[in-house]
Order: structure tokens, then C-alpha cells, then sequence
């Protein structure tokens, strides 16, 4: 873990230069409080902090954003500040303002853009400034019409830094110079997240606990959500599932390590999906599982013994063979699109339960928070999780969800933008 | 789970009345007892026990308390008929089953048998038509159960039974040492689903976990994506497809590698993730490939992962999944290699895919306690492994397709290791690995090929002699000068040739037991260090006569002490090619030895004035001598029932010989073997037990079989001396030296180790 807490400095410290070499060219555009910053600094490495301190003081200019550009989805949180005094607004600039009531005006940008307002923080204090905080997705494979819209509304103009994290971020760096003359902060995916779920859990918010859980997990009829307090949360095995899945140890907010991954994750669920029922989004692909039947596709533990395989103590309506019902040509014929939806669900989410499960033993950890997208709108999935970690460790392991899922890079990026972490 | 594919129709559209050659297959049917049979998704497994009857030549001394006349022989060779037990596995497609059957109760003389163990996810299917059929009961047994005593069994007996699968080498499979103690180690078995057991023990094993996504899923799954229905159809398709067109990797969403967590840029980051992101059509190939890496890569990192939480590093792979496919092999051992980082090795298993029909077998024949004995692979009876990549050997692979055997000999002694053996776990009794070594390969093949021909042409008659130089030169494991040989002696032995040298072998042992007494007088008149140089050199020259290398089959005509002497003319003179004479001259003046081990070579000039001479010296310092020698016929080599012959008359004409055998500070033991190599690691029980009484502190082992193609480096803990002369040209040349060089090897193992233990 030494090494990885250099890594930090190292990081920071380029990070500092960065930052003050795109603030040095900058003529002010009048929005540079000078009050002092204030909430989230967490600094790691004395030295570095020293270096950037006289920096910190200065809020960045507005726009804030925080940018995770994944395989499938991009995610940004904006922060709209909504203490503006009048004189702020006279001064603010016409294309800082065109972006603010477009985002915030706007549930749907373009045909794949969405705005979760269920997700928006209301009133939320971020370096000395009240605001909300907004949560917006879109495709990945529509990052050109993004980059042309960034374009078009002269985000350049404002000389502000791009924070952005996710692949993407070193992928699309060349395209967001040329195509938006914007040069791109790129901070690394897993400092980001983990940032960010710290930061979003800290924060007190009127509305529904951040962290819950599932009570009664292995029992259908009794199963229900509940608000978990996520204090003292070390160790925490973190699962994040997006195209793919990585799964991190955490031991404390600045010491983690990737312990593994698989390449079986969302994008493989929806790949599949897509392929099989010719589906061709993720909801699109969701509706269908709900209503699908996967014990028609798979083969069971029952449909080979009969019964309970009593003599390794495996449940007859446990899997035995995922999709193993379709090596047969008339099972083929009888199972619906739902039904092959709902077995490629299943089977992914359970498999991340198993490696998972294995992790947690490795680890010797018992608590999981399982992040991402694929969770999205997806309780299926999660009480699947939530029922697996349950059983097979028998009651050992207890699995933790999080409301803002896929969105703790994208705020991870935006508070580097406000204190970088140094 | 186990191997329950159940492939619903997978035969019933084909045609029944195939006509097969089953009296080639199912051989020694006649005396067949305890069936077992697994029935799996698309394959069966047949075992039975059966009895061999085979020629195998006996000698046997003449009565010599009369006068003997000169030119009579002495002793008299005879054939007679043996009966050996023998263990039959036969593998074919469910599709010939009820064919199978049918053979079977038509030639099923025997009628004791009552019962046959049957395991496997088609047992059930197929009850009624095997009771019925062969009026047998079905006794069900538990899959997991048989495949792990399967597993224990086949480990135990078969040499290189455990291979690491790598695409790009040399040589495609690299064959494991059998270790001394096989547990623990995790057995991952990939039906249908895949199941993880950890096995600790005969007795004790463990489902540790396991997962769904496995051999089904990647059929059934690969069958609706490609609307391909034969599994190795899919395979075939994943063999030609590109997965990157249909996985999202690194790359694809970093633009390069992900350095910072040393994820490379080709690394899948989201198996199928294209598919999602595109809208455009994907080749079945791809799709194919994509699953196959998506199961693999998956099956791989669970695999890790209970390996890593048991703290096993022995990890073996089988189910339908793994047998005997490259492609499966390929990308589980690349998924190993990427999770552990080489730490885990995947092993797979040869016979993998007879494991369960060996467990059931076993599980009925338990009151034999079959584990009671030692058992051999017959390479003359079995198939061999035929994994390699069907475009190089279609011909194989039909035949494999429909049936293969496995053929094991119970063997009359049990074998065990050479007390001596420095460090058991590591001994490799062959010098070269010719799988790993291609000139060579090329020089010792055509050798066989053609001494086959002078031999054994008239066994190719036979029709269905293994054509085993035309299999992938590791068939039956690595590929080494021991294993041709072996195979060579397998194949006389079951088309009963029993000794075809028996008569040369007699003629010389006559001849040479003539002049036994001169060439002692004429030692005897030496100085002492005159007389060990000398010994040495007979030891050597005597070596020389060797009727399975042609090189020497001139020099030996009517006068064989003529011989005896031009041999020791065409020895090389000192300094010898490794020469460690000083040193043993050295030893020789310090005290004597306690007990000398001599393994022993040829019959005639060899044994008689090469080797009783020097041992009669070794006597004479009042060191014991233990002589071994063959069980069974091999070449020229001396078997045990002739020394003893031999010895005898020696000890008529020689008082010391004469006074050792009474006092039995000479005894004469049986290697267990009937190879011209010798295997320090399958050693009969009965000679570790002597080795040990005697507490043998020096190991004399002779000729290029025994000290150069296999032991040359093995490492004893006692002194040893190896010694041949290389009779072969291409041999010496290799080893930098010509024709008649000579290899006197002493060795002392380092005194600091026997401290450090």
C-alpha cells in the first residue's frame, strides 16, 4: 500500500501543475471568490499539499463538472450553483449561462441524453457554494455529437478544466482537443470512485439513505429494502459492475487495491440480450428478464437428480448448468425471448455473486457494496446479489447497494476539480 | 456438476446397423467379469476385467548331476502359455450402444457375473435396454465418487498421465512426473456445469464449489448464437473466429492498455460488449470465439480462486468441456496462466476421459482391492492420446471419433521406488525428452522404424498392430528411446513373439560360460591395480556384445574370446569420454563397500566374463552383491529365471561364487521390469526391500539402456557408477566423441546433504 499512496503524490503533484498552468493563462472571469475552500479536501501526502495549497483557496470557475467516460456510458454530474447573487449573474457570461439552463432546463439531451432527477442532490454546500447536484447519462458511442454540442456552446470559451475520469478519458483525449479545444484532466477510475462514494455517503440528504440493503433476502415474501448507515465502512470488499466488472479491497480511503475483475459484466448481459431477442437497450432488455422465466433455459440440480444433490448438499433449484437446457434442439423451440433474457440475467448477476463470494473469503471481508450501472433500475439483479451473498456463505456475507450507482467517478472527477487530491 | 449433458437424440438419427469390427475391440471378451459402464452425454465408457492368455518362453536347467556331454546346450528353452489379468476400457459414441450390447451378450461366455456398475448422467437412460440386453442389474453408482477414484487410479499407475497443454511449443504437451504422494489437489470437472473438488485423500474428498456456467453453457448458449448443434462443431467454429470483433477490450474503451493496473490493451474488459454498442452482424465464428474465452477465462478465475483459498497448486481439468479438445485446453491453460501468473499450473489428465468407468469398475471390484497392486499401460492395446489439432490427422481422428482404448496389465509385482533415489518427487529416468528434442526425435524414430521392419513385419499383418509411429509422438506420454522400446516389447509380447532372442541368448550364454574360468585364471595373474583397471575394461569390453545394436553383430563370430579381446581393442583408449577411473581406483584402496546394487545388462560375454568377474573381486573385498535383472524378456538383456541358470553353473566351477550364494552375501533379485530401460521409480517391491536390509551404499548400473537413455542424471544418495560404451555413431557423435567411446561415470553424492536432512 506504500506504493500506491506515492502513486497519489505523484499524481497530485502533476495534477497541481496542471491546474495552475491552465489558471495562469486565464483571464479571470469575474467569478473567483476569494473565500477560502472548505469541505472535502482529503489530502494524503504533506508535501504535495504544501506545494498546491495557495492554490486550493481559489474555487475553480464555473462551470463545475465531473466527467466518467466508461465502454458504455458516459456519466456527468453538474453542479448548479444556485446562490447566484445578481451581480454574479450580470457578470456571468452569455455561454456559462446557456449551459446552465440547458442542462437544468432539460430532462432528455438529444435522443440518448438523460438527466436522472430522481438522483439530483437539492441544496447541496460544495466549496462554500449552495447548489444542486445533477446526475446525466448518455451512450458512449454518442460522445461525437457530445463533443460536437461542446463545440457549439463554446465550452472553451470559459477556460475552465475538464475533469474526467474512466477510459474514455485517455481515449478521447486527442478528440476533445481537436474537435473542442478542451484539454481534458484525466484522473484515474478507481481513485475517482472511490472519492466519490465516500463523498456521496458523507453528505446528509433529506432524501432516501444513500447505502440500503436487502432484509430477508432468501425469503421472497419478506423481502424488503432497508436504509443501512455505511459508518466505519473498512474493510469493504466494492464491486463495480459497468461493461465489465472490477472488484476492489478497500482498507481505507486512500489504501485499495484491485484485487480482480471479469470481463462478465453489463455490457456482456446486454450484449447477449441483444443478440439472442434482438433487443436493443438495456431497459428494453430488463423489461423482457422481468418477464421471463430462466428455470426453462437453465438446467437445474432437479433436472439432473431429480431432486437435491444430497450428497454435496446443492438445493435442487440451484443452476447445474447455465443455458444447459438449450444444447437440446426442443427445449430450444419452446423457451421465449423472455425467457432467454431472464436466464442471461441470472446468469451474469449470479457469476459476479460467485467471484465475489470467493473475493470476500480471499479477502477475508464481509461486507460488499456493490456499485455500477448495470444496477441501475435493476432490482432483480440486486436482490439476486443480495439472496446469493446471503446463501452461500449462510448469512456470512452481507451485501450493500448504493442509490447514485454508477455515478461515483463522475463525482470523484468533479471534486478533484475543487481540491485536488494532493 | 458432472458430466450429465443430457443431448436428448443426440444418436437416434444415426444408422444403427453400422457394422463395427468389435472383435478387435472388445478383445479377451470370453473371460470378462465386473462391467462397469459410464454412459455420458454423447459417449459411453465400457470397462471390463478380463484374463490374457499369452506365450511367454521359460528355461530351465538341465539335471547336470550326471556327466555332461560337450555341445549340450545348458539349459532348454520352452513356450508355454501364461494367463495375466488385464483391465479393458473401451470408449464409444452413445450412438453404437445398443451394437455394443448386443456383441457383448453374444460373446459373454462367462456367466458369474451378475452386476454392472454403471455411473454417468445416461445410466439412467439406458437401464432398461442393459438389463435387458445383457441380463445384468444395474447398480447405480455416484459420478463424483468414480470420477475421483478414477482420477487417484490413474495417477497412481499411468507414468505422464498428467500433461500441461502449451499451443505454441515445441512439443504440444508436457508430460508430469508421477508423484510419490498424489494428494492433495483440486479436480475441476467442466460438464454440463463445473464442479470443484478438492481430494485429500483414496478415501477423502470434497465439492468445494463449482459454478453454472460451463460445457452446457457454452453448447447451449453457442447453439442458439450460431444455430450450430454439435459441440465440436461450436469448438470448431471458436477455432477460426476473432473475439475481439465481439468483445469490448481494454483498448476499445482506454484507447491502449490501462498501464497504472498492468491491464494490457488486448485484454477482454467486457465479453460480448460490442454486441451491445453495435448494431451490425457477427460472424458465428466470432461469436463462438468469443463464448469460448468468455467460459474459459471464467472457469479459469474461479479455478484460481479456490486454489488460492485452499492452498492447492495442483490443479487438474477434465469433463466433456476438456477431453482431449486443444482449443479448451489452450484457453483454460492461457486463463490459469493469467490469474495466477504462472503460479498454478492446469494439468489434464490423458485417459481424462475414462475416469469414471475406472471409478465404477473399482467401486465393484473392491473385494479384489485392486489397489493392492501395480498395473501398466499396454501400449500395444491402447489407443493414446489423440488430442492433436484434427487438420494434421484426419485419419485419427475418425478413428478416435468412434472408438479408443485404454488397456491396463495388472502386474504380478508391485512397484515401488528405489529406496535410493535422492529425491523421488524429481526423478525423471529419461535422459532426453525426444517431444522436446526434434533431431533426435527424427534419428531414434527412423532407428525403430526400420529394426521394426527386420522384426516384426509380420505383425503388421495382423491388421490392427498400433501404428504408434504414426501417432503424435506423445501418444502414451513424453516421448523418449524408453517408451519406443517399451512399446516395441508390448507389441511382441501381444502378438506372442514371448522372446524372440531366447535362442541367441542361449548359444551365447554356452559359449561364453566356456571361458569363465580362463578369463578369472588370467585376472588373477595381475597386480592388484592391474586387475581392477582390467575388470573395468572387461565390465566395458563385455558390454560392447549387444545384439540390439548392430554395430557390434559382426564382431562376434565363432571364437568369442576372439571377440572378447578384438572388443577390447575397439574400446576407446583412457581418457574416456567421462572418465571417472582415477576416482573409483581412489575408492577401491579405502575400505570396501557394505552392498553393491548392480543392474545388469546383456546375456553371453556381457554378464559371464564382463560382470561375474568384477563381482567376484567386489566379494573378494567382502562387499555383499545384490544382481538385478529383468523379470521379463527385452532384447538381449538377461532375464532373472536365466542369471539363476547361469549363476549356478558358475558357482559349480568358481569356490568363491560357490561360498557368496550359499552364505547369501550374493543374491539375485528381479527388477520387475521387461524393458531394456530402466525406471528407478516402478522397481520391483521385493528388490527395495533387499536394497534396504543390505544398506547398499554403492549403485552399479550398466549399458547405454539403463545408464544412458535413462538415469544418466539421476541423482542417488549412495555412490554410483554408470557405465557403457556408446555403440551407436550418431549417439557418440552427438555426446562429442565416435564409436566404441566409453562413459565411466562415478559419482559420490555430496556429504553435506545426508547432513542437512
Amino acid at each position: 500500500m506504500k506504493q500506491k499512496d506515492c502513486r497519489h503524490c505523484e499524481n497530485g503533484g502533476a495534477a497541481g501543475t496542471e491546474l495552475e498552468e491552465a489558471r495562469g493563462r486565464e483571464p479571470v472571469a469575474g467569478l473567483t471568490a476569494a473565500s477560502s475552500a472548505s469541505g472535502v479536501g482529503r489530502g494524503s501526502c504533506s508535501t504535495a499539499r504544501r506545494m498546491t495549497e495557495p492554490h486550493i483557496k481559489n474555487r475553480p470557475p464555473f462551470p463545475w463538472f465531473g466527467l466518467d467516460i466508461g465502454g458504455t456510458l458516459v456519466k456527468l454530474v453538474y453542479f448548479e450553483p444556485k446562490d447566484i447573487t445578481t451581480e454574479e449573474e450580470q457578470e456571468e457570461v452569455e455561454n456559462l449561462k446557456s449551459i446552465r439552463k440547458y442542462l437544468t432546463s432539460n430532462v432528455a439531451y438529444g435522443s440518448t441524453g438523460v438527466r436522472d432527477v430522481h438522483l439530483e442532490l437539492k441544496e447541496l454546500m460544495l466549496c462554500g457554494r449552495m447548489g444542486n447536484l445533477h446526475f446525466i447519462r448518455f451512450p458512449t458511442q454518442d460522445m461525437q455529437a457530445f463533443l460536437q454540442m461542446v463545440r457549439q456552446k463554446h465550452f472553451s470559451s470559459l477556460h475552465t478544466t475538464l475533469c474526467a475520469t474512466g477510459g474514455g478519458a485517455y481515449k478521447f483525449e486527442h478528440d476533445f482537443r481537436m474537435m473542442a479545444n478542451l484539454q481534458l484532466l484525466k484522473l484515474d477510475e478507481l481513485d475517482c470512485l472511490i472519492r466519490g462514494i465516500l463523498y456521496i455517503d458523507s453528505i446528509k440528504s433529506s432524501g432516501p439513505s444513500e447505502c440500503y440493503y436487502f432484509e430477508n433476502p432468501t425469503d421472497p415474501e419478506h423481502c424488503t429494502q432497508k436504509p443501512y448507515r455505511l459508518e466505519n465502512p473498512y474493510p469493504l470488499l466494492l464491486v463495480n459492475i459497468g461493461s465489465g466488472v472490477s472488484i476492489l479491497a478497500v482498507y481505507s480511503k486512500d489504501n485499495f487495491r484491485r484485487v480482480t475483475g471479469t470481463s462478465l459484466g453489463g455490457g456482456t448481459f446486454l450484449g447477449l440480450c441483444c443478440l439472442l431477442t434482438g433487443c436493443s437497450t438495456f431497459e428494453e432488455a430488463l423489461d423482457m428478464a422481468s418477464r421471463g422465466e430462466s428455470t426453462r433455459v437453465d438446467k437445474l440440480v432437479r433436472d439432473i437428480y431429480g431432486g437435491d444433490y444430497e450428497r454435496f448438499g446443492l438445493p435442487g433449484w440451484a443452476v447445474a448448468s447455465s443455458f444447459g437446457n438449450m444444447m437440446c434442439k426442443e427445449k430450444q423451440m419452446s423457451v421465449s425471448k423472455e425467457d432467454l433474457a431472464r436466464a442471461t440475467l441470472v446468469t451474469i448477476t449470479n457469476n459476479i455473486g460467485s467471484i465475489t463470494r470467493m473475493c470476500a473469503l480471499n479477502e477475508n471481508i464481509d461486507r460488499v457494496v456493490f456499485v455500477g450501472n448495470f444496477l441501475r433500475v435493476n432490482t432483480l439483479s440486486m436482490k439476486l446479489l443480495a439472496y446469493a451473498m446471503e446463501y452461500w456463505s449462510k448469512g456470512q456475507l452481507k451485501a450493500l447497494f448504493l442509490q447514485h450507482e454508477g455515478y461515483f467517478g463522475a463525482v470523484g472527477a468533479l471534486l478533484e476539480l475543487l481540491n485536488p487530491s494532493t | 456438476m458432472a458430466d450429465s449433458a443430457q443431448t436428448g437424440s443426440s444418436g437416434d438419427s444415426m444408422d444403427k446397423s453400422i457394422t463395427l469390427p468389435p472383435d478387435e475391440i472388445f478383445r479377451n471378451l470370453e473371460n470378462a467379469k465386473r462391467f462397469a459402464i459410464d454412459i455420458g452425454g454423447s459417449l459411453t465408457k465400457l470397462a471390463y476385467y478380463s484374463t490374457v492368455q499369452h506365450k511367454v518362453a521359460k528355461v530351465r536347467s538341465f539335471d547336470h548331476t550326471m556327466k555332461e556331454t560337450e555341445g549340450d546346450p545348458l539349459y532348454e528353452i520352452s513356450v508355454q502359455e501364461e494367463i495375466t489379468a488385464r483391465l479393458h476400457f473401451i470408449k464409444f459414441e452413445n450412438a453404437y450402444i445398443e451394437t455394443c450390447l448386443d456383441f457383448i451378450k453374444d460373446h459373454l461366455v462367462n456367466t458369474e457375473t451378475k452386476v454392472i456398475k454403471a455411473t454417468g448422467g445416461g445410466a439412467y437412460k439406458f437401464k432398461e435396454l442393459i438389463e435387458k440386453k445383457l441380463r445384468l442389474k444395474v447398480d447405480k453408482e455416484d459420478e463424483m465418487t468414480c470420477l475421483i477414484k478414477g482420477c487417484n487410479f490413474v495417477l497412481k499407475n499411468i507414468p505422464h498421465e498428467a500433461f500441461v497443454y502449451a499451443k505454441h511449443a515445441d512439443s504440444e504437451f508436457r508430460f508430469q512426473n508421477t508423484h510419490p504422494d498424489i494428494f492433495p489437489y483440486l479436480l475441476i470437472n467442466i460438464g454440463s456445469g463445473v464442479s470443484i473438488v478438492k481430494v485429500e485423500s483414496e478415501d477423502k474428498f470434497e465439492r468445494i464449489g463449482g459454478s453454472s456456467i460451463g460445457g452446457g453453457t457454452f453448447w447451449g448458449l453457442g447453439a442458439l448464437l450460431t444455430k450450430t448443434k454439435r459441440f465440436d462443431e461450436l469448438l470448431q467454429l471458436a477455432s477460426k473466429g476473432q473475439h475481439s470483433s465481439v468483445d469490448m477490450l481494454v483498448k476499445d474503451i482506454y484507447g491502449g492498455a490501462y498501464s497504472s493496473l498492468g491491464l494490457t490493451g488486448d485484454l477482454i474488459a467486457s465479453s460480448f460488449g460490442k454486441s451491445a454498442t453495435t448494431d451490425k452482424e457477427f460472424s458465428k465464428e466470432d461469436m463462438a470465439k468469443s463464448l469460448l474465452h468468455m467460459i474459459s477465462n471464467d472457469i479459469g478465475q474461479l479455478a484460481c480462486l479456490y486454489a488460492r483459498l485452499h492452498n492447492l497448486n495442483r490443479v487438474y481439468f477434465g469433463g466433456f468441456f476438456i477431453r482431449g479438445h486443444p482449443v479448451t485446453m489452450h484457453t483454460i491453460t492461457y486463463s490459469i496462466n493469467f490469474f495466477t501468473k504462472g503460479e498454478v499450473q492446469a494439468l489434464f489428465l490423458r485417459h481424462e476421459g475414462y475416469l469414471g468407468a475406472i471409478g465404477a469398475f473399482l467401486k465393484g471390484a473392491e473385494e479384489d482391492n485392486p489397489n493392492q497392486y501395480s498395473w501398466g499401460e499396454n501400449y500395444a492395446g491402447s489407443s493414446g492420446l489423440m488430442s492433436v489439432s484434427p487438420d494434421l490427422n484426419p485419419m485419427q481422428r475418425a478413428r478416435s471419433g468412434t472408438f479408443d482404448m485404454l488397456e491396463m496389465d495388472r502386474l504380478e509385482r508391485q512397484l515401488v521406488n528405489l529406496p535410493l533415489l535422492q529425491d523421488p518427487s524429481s526423478y525423471i529416468p529419461d535422459t532426453v525428452d525426444l517431444t522436446e528434442d526434434a533431431l533426435a526425435r527424427e534419428y531414434w524414430l527412423s532407428c525403430f522404424e526400420e529394426a521394426l521392419d527386420g522384426v516384426t513385419s509380420s505383425l503388421l499383418s495382423f491388421g490392427h498392430f498400433p501404428a504408434f509411429f504414426s501417432l503424435p509422438a506423445s501418444a502414451y506420454g513424453s516421448l523418449t528411446v524408453r517408451s519406443l522400446l517399451d512399446t516395441r516389447e508390448h507389441c511382441l509380447n501381444e502378438f506372442n513373439f514371448p522372446d524372440p532372442y531366447s535362442k541367441v541368448k542361449q548359444k551365447e550364454n554356452d559359449v561364453a560360460l566356456k571361458y569363465f574360468q580362463k578369463a578369472v585364471m588370467s585376472l588373477e595373474k595381475l597386480s592388484w591395480e592391474q586387475r581392477q583397471f582390467a575388470l573395468v575394461r572387461g565390465l566395458l569390453a563385455g558390454n560392447v556384445f549387444d545384439w540390439g545394436a548392430k554395430a557390434v553383430s559382426d564382431v562376434l563370430e565363432s571364437d568369442p574370446e576372439f571377440g572378447f579381446e578384438e572388443a577390447k581393442h575397439q574400446l576407446q583408449e583412457r581418457p574416456w569420454l567421462v572418465d571417472c577411473y582415477s576416482e573409483w581406483l581412489e575408492r577401491l584402496k579405502g575400505p570396501p563397500h557394505k552392498c553393491a546394487l548392480f543392474f545388469v545388462d546383456n546375456s553371453g560375454i556381457d554378464i559371464i566374463l564382463g560382470v561375474f568377474p568384477f563381482v567376484r573381486e567386489l566379494l573378494l573385498r567382502g562387499t555383499e552383491v545384490v544382481l538385478a535383472s529383468n523379470s521379463g524378456p527385452a532384447l538381449n538383456d538377461v532375464t532373472n529365471s536365466e542369471l539363476q541358470i547361469l549363476t549356478e553353473r558358475i558357482a559349480a566351477m568358481d569356490s568363491i561364487i560357490h561360498a557368496a550364494l550359499k552364505e547369501d552375501r550374493l543374491t539375485l533379485v528381479q527388477s520387475g521390469s521387461s524393458s531394456p530401460c530402466l525406471d528407478l521409480s516402478r522397481l520391483d517391491k521385493a528388490l527395495a526391500t533387499v536394497v534396504l536390509e543390505r544398506h547398499t551404499d554403492l549403485v552399479v548400473i550398466e549399458g547405454m539402456g539403463r545408464a544412458i537413455h535413462t538415469n544418466y542424471y539421476a541423482m542417488l544418495n549412495c555412490e554410483s557408477l554408470k557405465l557403457a560404451v556408446i555403440k551407436n555413431s550418431w549417439l557418440a557423435e552427438r555426446l562429442g566423441g565416435k564409436i566404441f567411446s566409453v562413459v565411466f561415470k562415478y559419482e559420490v553424492p555430496a556429504k553435506t546433504h545426508g547432513l542437512q536432512q
